[in-house]
């Protein structure tokens, strides 16, 4: 049995004292970066790098993929406790997540993101060993056109994200996708929207965009009635999640770990989707629809998942083809590259030690993350009884250092200040900045594959049809868009989503 | 060995939470401005106008410790992205002139001026020179199943299917873009381009056969030949490169026009002292000696450059040259500056 053999080869490797040391270094690193908005596992595997150069490569390895996977897994902690997502990802998680630490359920909510990605991760990976190859193929079927009609499809999907009107959330997503058109245009290098700001060339940084819509804009709401305002949960009901949420949670984690693993395989972006789909998927069969934006349980428990499988799955690419899916990914590929490995599809071959090492030590790094989230939780969630005056500067102190540190420009800080003012006008409008967020994140990507087809096909937009994954995803997304507008479940709909308050 | 690591990297844990936490602190204001003979006081910064983990950044980080280690100070070495490296270099060129902030470019210091207006800088007149560091080769590649089976039978197919063939690179100003406009050029026909963001989702469409060809650096190109997911026809350097030794030079193919590697190059701001630009210069000159460096440099395909070219005179000839070479190549490709 080739399979078992080789996991054998991974674990004698990955089992090694120091092999575990650095796994575990590398995902007590990976949560406390998660943990801190801003700061993320990009930045942080850059420093480290030049370290690691005197490991052997499997040590490397380990530890930088610890750092990746365990930043995933700690990004949700904040989004919960303070609303402060520091990853696309951590937006959604953010989302239900934080109605329920208002609630006094921070605990329940902390756990069913632990054990969500716990379970995900785990099975991501041996997703991982198993089919590893077969599916790089598959993902390398994904050209331009396909992305395109992917990215649709999840667009489409996710205005399930708005809790409110759909036409304010259509609104939002608009803007959003606005926003993410500026910086260069990549095609031409035209600017837009950039003022003759250079700072702006780059494009705004998701981070500073999330930060301010979702933390500052936040605290500015809070802050509006200070005498009346609920310091945030009054009462902590609970540090564990009830059967009741147990049972609640189960069908959401299997869903989520399934759609992750699947999306997470794509190199040009699927990953991103994992989470926002999965919300979307949970939020569609769910029989407690109008419990999502409330504190639905299974608004956590899902996403949390898939977005812990993409982040397991989004190794395949690079470990059977060499082909970053992620910067963090980009910055590995430099890291097999000091060690004079070169990354491409012999590493499976040439270096099983490697390969069957860093698979096995992410099973090892998994149970090490659940080890060290879950007894983390009740001090969490004590955290939360630091008096308000005292809390709320102390995580603009946070956002503004850690966005600061993303590129060193004054401007992303600027930028957060812009976005907290702007998302809590959105606030009183009733407009919520979640759509927003996706509109932000999916609007270039949808942008540069149609052009990149459309280039590609010499102007022929026939290619979205003639090609097969992308004719399904479009004809998918028909489906979705007619099941959004079809008057009865519009109907339904209005019903079951009145404005909040 | 194995035993020493371990202080090592909780030196360097600590280290990271130091940069995080006052990373606001190191920027240097010229407090130390002229006492060139006390340099280094404070922290040196590099500063990389790309993304951690591409080439450049590695170059850097490569030469960073021993550059340090010579100079007896500490080098940190930062990250500004934005608009083909032109962000970072304006920050650099508006930087105190007191040797404390550095930056690391590479061939896009020549070619920034005929791609982008309202720079914001002037490569000769806001920087002075410190020293070249490494020149990249880079390979022509194509998808596996791409007819042409020469670099001969390239030529000559995209001459007949100039209408039909895409050449991908990794964006605006990015090395790949510059080495295709060059291969346009040189093979006097107009193809079609198909920017991508970076060369690794550029390398992706290559290898999954949505476009047919680029040109990019062997450090992205050679894992991919080597496992036979794409075809190498050419490389752009006068010898061929070690790792490549059956892939021929564009001069053996019969297209010396062709020639372009990735050189990078150390700066200062224009009115740095120059006892401090040669003492950065020196050290530069040691790193580029130590056999590490080198070890390293030869896994990602290249080679320091000679100590003559480690020097402020050599690197600001070689600037001028380049800046002359790529302003017509750029302004004859019809592309206009944005």
């Amino acid at each position: 049995m080739d399979l078992l053999d080789n996991l054998l080869l991974g674990f004698s490797t990955a089992l090694l004292i120091e092999n575990v040391l650095y796994c575990f270094l590398g995902v007590l690193l990976g949560t406390a970066v998660g943990v801190l908005p801003g700061i993320g596992p990009t930045a942080t595997v850059a420093m480290l790098l030049p370290i690691t150069f005197n490991f052997e490569p499997v040590t490397a390895l380990i530890m930088l993929a610890g750092i990746y996977y365990g930043a995933q897994y700690g990004g949700s902690t904040t989004a919960i406790l303070i609303n402060l997502p520091g990853e696309s990802s951590a937006a959604v998680t953010a989302l239900d997540g934080h109605e329920m630490a208002r609630q006094g359920r921070a605990g329940p909510a902390l756990a069913a993101a632990a054990v969500g990605s716990f379970f995900a991760g785990t099975v991501a990976t041996v997703v991982l060993a198993v089919a590893a190859p077969p599916l790089a193929g598959v993902a390398l079927r994904f050209g331009p056109a396909e992305y395109f009609s992917l990215v649709l499809f999840g667009l489409i999907v996710s205005i399930a994200l708005a809790r409110g009107s759909a036409l304010k959330a259509l609104a939002m997503i608009a803007l959003g996708v606005l926003l993410g058109t500026v910086g260069q245009d990549i095609y031409t290098g035209t600017p837009r929207y950039v003022f003759g700001q250079r700072e702006l060339y780059g494009g705004i940084d998701f981070v500073s965009v999330a930060v301010g819509m979702f933390g500052i804009a936040e605290i500015l709401r809070n802050l509006e009635n200070e005498r009346t305002r609920v310091s945030l949960p009054a009462s902590v009901t609970g540090l564990w999640p009830t059967a009741e949420d147990r049972r609640r949670i189960v069908g959401p984690i299997l869903r989520g770990t399934g759609l992750g693993a699947a999306l997470g395989i794509l190199p040009g972006g699927g990953h991103v989707l994992a989470s926002f789909t999965s919300y979307a998927v949970e939020k569609r069969i769910s029989r407690r629809q109008d419990e999502f934006g409330h504190g639905a349980i299974e608004g956590v428990a899902g996403p949390e998942s898939a977005n812990n499988a993409a982040a397991q799955t989004s190794f395949i690419p690079l470990l059977t083809l060499g082909l970053p899916a992620h910067p963090v990914m980009a910055l590995m590929v430099g890291a097999f590259i000091v060690h004079g490995i070169t990354p491409g599809p012999n590493v499976i071959n040439d270096e099983p030690a490697l390969f069957w090492g860093l698979i096995a030590s992410m099973w090892i790094g998994n149970v090490l993350l659940v080890l060290l989230n879950l007894p983390l939780i009740g001090i969490w969630v004590r955290m939360l009884r630091i008096p308000y005056q005292v809390l709320f500067p102390m995580i603009i102190l946070f956002a503004a250092v850690g966005t600061y540190s993303l590129n060193f420009n004054a401007y992303d800080v600027y930028a957060i200040a812009f976005f907290g003012l702007l998302g809590y006008v959105l606030i009183k409008c009733g407009c919520e900045p979640a759509p927003l967020l996706l509109g932000f994140v999916l609007g270039p990507l949808l942008e540069e594959n149609l052009r990149r087809a459309l280039i590609i096909s010499r102007g022929d937009p026939s290619v979205f049809l003639t090609r097969p994954i992308s004719a399904v995803l479009l004809l998918l997304a028909a489906a979705a868009l007619v099941i959004t507008v079809l008057p009865a479940i519009r109907e339904r709909r209005d019903t079951v989503f009145t404005e909040e308050e | 060995m194995r035993m020493k690591r371990r202080p090592r990297i909780i030196a360097a844990l600590a280290t990271v939470s130091l940069i995080t936490a006052c990373s606001g602190n190191d920027d240097g204001d010229g407090g130390a401005e002229g006492d060139a003979a006390g340099y280094p006081e404070q922290n040196i910064t590099i500063v990389v106008p790309f993304s951690a983990g591409g080439p450049t950044d590695t170059v850097t980080r490569m030469i960073a410790d021993p550059m340090a280690a010579a100079l007896g100070g500490k080098i940190v070495v930062r990250n500004v992205e934005g608009a083909g490296g032109t962000v970072g270099a304006g920050d650099v060129a508006r930087a105190e002139p007191d040797g404390y902030t550095v930056l690391m470019h590479h061939i896009g210091m020549s070619t920034a001026p005929a791609l982008y207006k309202d720079l914001g800088y002037r490569p000769l007149e806001d920087f002075a020179t410190v020293g070249l560091v490494t020149e990249v080769p880079m390979t022509v590649v194509a998808r596996q199943d791409f007819a042409p089976a020469t670099f001969q039978d390239l030529v000559t197919h995209v001459k007949a299917n100039a209408g039909t063939v895409t050449l991908a690179n990794a964006g605006i100003g990015a090395a790949s873009h510059l080495c295709g406009l060059l291969f346009q050029a040189a093979a006097g026909v107009k193809l079609q381009e198909v920017p991508y963001q970076g060369t690794g989702p550029a390398l992706t469409d290559l290898v999954g056969g949505q476009v047919d060809f680029m040109c990019d650096q062997t450090t992205n190109t050679s894992g991919q030949i080597t496992a036979k997911k794409i075809k190498a026809y050419a490389v752009t350097t006068p010898q061929r490169v070690q790792s490549l030794p059956d892939v021929p030079t564009t001069a053996e193919a019969g297209m010396p026009q062709l020639a372009v590697s990735v050189w990078h190059g150390l700066y200062v701001p224009a009115d740095t002292p120059p006892e401090i630009v040669e003492k950065l210069s020196g050290a530069l000159k040691t790193a580029l000696a130590d056999q590490a460096v080198i070890d390293q440099m030869a896994k990602l395909g290249t080679a320091p450059v000679t100590a003559a070219d480690a020097t402020p005179d050599a690197h600001r000839a070689h600037l001028e040259e380049q800046l002359t070479t790529w302003q017509k190549i750029i302004s004859d490709a019809g592309v206009q500056p944005s």
